[in-house]
């Protein structure tokens, strides 16, 4: 295996580290490889390793009881996944899952340990992965808390349905989410929680309101 | 023609994470360039989109209001 020093730099955690110091972390990381829908982590067991996205990209996701789906985080080349385990020895606190062929790069956490003590400066650096980190998630937070998203995903869908005279705005998750001022994650939740409560049906690139009513009657009792 | 998800060449670095989460091999890179093969089999699913660092890559929805046979 050959952990390319470049991209190694690239990482958060290593980023400012001398070409000395990056090749004796190099020595610590191991490759991992996985496919697409297999599951790397499972939320509730022990942890032993942190991993870095080398190439392909994976999401951390929480599940219901209901078996409801919550994804937490999309990581891409160069972003760390399972810090917080590693850091605080609980298990672990989400699934993770390969959206594509993935290759990791993992660093046990007994190595972690032998990094941090020897190396002061990515302890900084990861000071400030986790901080970022928390400020993500406490926006997630307030979204799924406060924010009565659902109601204004509704209210969205309403006004672009358009009367079917003249062009129809066509929206992509990501408009609506910047409309309904939340994330991507969460209005494909409220789509999902809409279309169960029978109000639209999602039909592959369509969005079909099947009972203005109950859609009208969402935004009121959400917005 | 089958509606496909749009790709904004502009924007595009052709990282090709939409090409490695995609189901259905609707998205190639052809000499560089990520390209959209039309194709039946994509289900709007959206993680093209989701994983786009750039936000490229486009899954736009029509929304239209089913006509109720009472003409409502």
């Amino acid at each position: 295996m050959a952990v390319d020093m470049e991209f190694l730099q690239s990482i958060p955690y290593f980023t400012g580290l001398s070409p000395a110091v990056l090749d004796l972390i190099r020595k610590f990381i191991f490759e991992k490889t996985a496919e697409r829908g297999d599951i790397i982590l499972f939320e509730g067991a022990p942890s032993e390793a942190l991993y870095f996205v080398a190439s392909g990209v994976v999401k951390v996701f929480k599940t219901s009881a209901e078996g409801k789906e919550q994804i937490l985080n999309i990581i891409r080349p160069g972003e760390s996944f399972n810090d917080v385990p590693v850091f605080d020895g609980e298990p672990n606190p989400a699934s993770a899952q390969a959206m594509g062929p993935v290759v990791l790069y993992g660093i046990t956490k007994s190595d972690l340990g032998t990094i941090l003590r020897d190396h002061p400066k990515v302890a900084l650096n990861v000071n400030m992965v986790l901080a970022s980190r928390v400020r993500d998630l406490m926006s997630l937070v307030e979204d799924l808390s406060f924010r009565h998203v659902t109601g204004r995903v509704a209210k969205i869908l309403l006004e672009n349905a358009g009367d079917g005279n003249g062009p129809r705005p066509r929206l992509t998750q990501q408009e609506m989410a910047a409309m309904a001022g939340t994330v991507r994650e969460v209005v494909g939740r409220s789509l999902k929680a809409l279309e169960e409560e029978g109000a639209i049906r999602l039909d592959r690139h369509r969005i079909v309101i099947t009972d203005r009513e109950a859609l009208r009657d969402m935004v009121e009792a959400y917005y | 023609m089958v509606e496909m998800p749009e790709i904004d060449l502009e924007k595009c670095d052709g990282c090709g994470l939409c090409i490695s989460v995609c189901h259905c091999s609707a998205l190639v890179m052809v000499n560089n360039v990520i390209t959209v093969i039309e194709t039946e089999e994509c289900g709007w699913c959206g993680e093209c989109e989701a994983v786009c660092p750039l936000e490229a890559i486009a899954c736009r929805f029509e929304i239209v209001i089913e006509e109720r046979y009472d003409g409502s």
